[in-house]
């Protein structure tokens, strides 16, 4: 047997961001890291809530009013942002995975969509919210 | 990734674990049933937020409801799981905070998954009015 690497030959690594001239499909890419961040700490205040839901209404009436104040209805629009933002990227990358749309003009073009559609639909959702009476 | 490869496996110098692809088809497995899942959560918040609690554990208890909150609850936790531990294979360089790190994300999910879960149970079963 021929003698062992003294160490892991080292792999190419990604460049580093100082390098690289900003372009939007970068951002797209951060920005679904971020999101999908965001939205963990979103599911455990969404799971806080159907356990203050089950514990009663006092618990309820708390939390309730936590997520109604100016900060929580601040976190709760970032959240909102977040979802449709993640969900169009996620639909992206599966037409990514299925081998389409990977030309730069397209890819430039569905980062701004995907970018445009996470602000539009949490806006739409907030005036439907308002409308309805979820906002108090 | 290097510090968890074992010394073989360093000595070759190269490969995978061969397990990489169950990862990446859970992912997108999860993600294609989040796009239906969160569009119904989105509904669900709007509709829930006005009402009083007892009202809305009634909503919540109705049968369609209540399985689709447990199942958003159960692929969103099982998503996270799968992206935050990229993320942390990625940007935490020392094995131990790395190990720390990935069990912390493992454990968390699970027990806030398990207790949203149990809660919904719970007030599906008619054990909070």
């Amino acid at each position: 047997m021929t003698e062992a690497n003294p160490g892991v030959r080292e792999r190419p690594r990604s460049p580093h961001l100082q390098v690289w001239r900003w372009h939007v499909t970068m951002l797209t890419s951060i920005l679904n890291r971020v999101t999908g961040v965001g939205l963990y700490g979103a599911a455990l205040l969404a799971a806080i809530w159907v356990i203050t839901l089950a514990a009663g209404p006092e618990a309820y009436a708390t939390y309730m009013a936590l997520l109604g104040s100016l900060v929580g209805k601040l976190a709760l629009f970032l959240i909102t942002v977040s979802i449709f933002y993640h969900l169009a990227a996620g639909v992206r990358h599966l037409v990514w995975d299925a081998g389409k749309a990977f030309d730069l003009k397209t890819a430039d073009a569905s980062s701004w969509a995907v970018i445009i559609f996470g602000v539009v639909a949490a806006i739409a959702v907030w005036v439907i919210a308002a409308t309805t009476g979820a906002l108090g | 990734m290097s510090q968890f490869r074992t010394p073989l496996s360093r000595a070759r110098g190269r490969g995978a674990a061969h397990h990489g692809a169950g990862h990446w088809i859970s992912e997108r497995v999860s993600s294609i049933a989040l796009v239906p899942l969160m569009l119904w959560t989105v509904y669900a918040a709007i509709h829930l937020a006005p009402l009083s609690r007892d009202t809305a554990a009634i909503w919540i208890a109705q049968p369609l409801n209540a399985v689709l909150m447990v199942l958003t609850f159960a692929i969103s936790f099982w998503h996270m799981h799968s992206g935050l531990r990229v993320v942390i294979e990625d940007y935490v360089e020392t094995l131990g905070l790395k190990t720390a790190a990935l069990l912390a994300n493992l454990f968390v999910c699970v027990f806030a998954g398990g207790l949203a879960i149990f809660s919904i149970l719970k007030i599906a079963f008619g054990g909070v009015l």
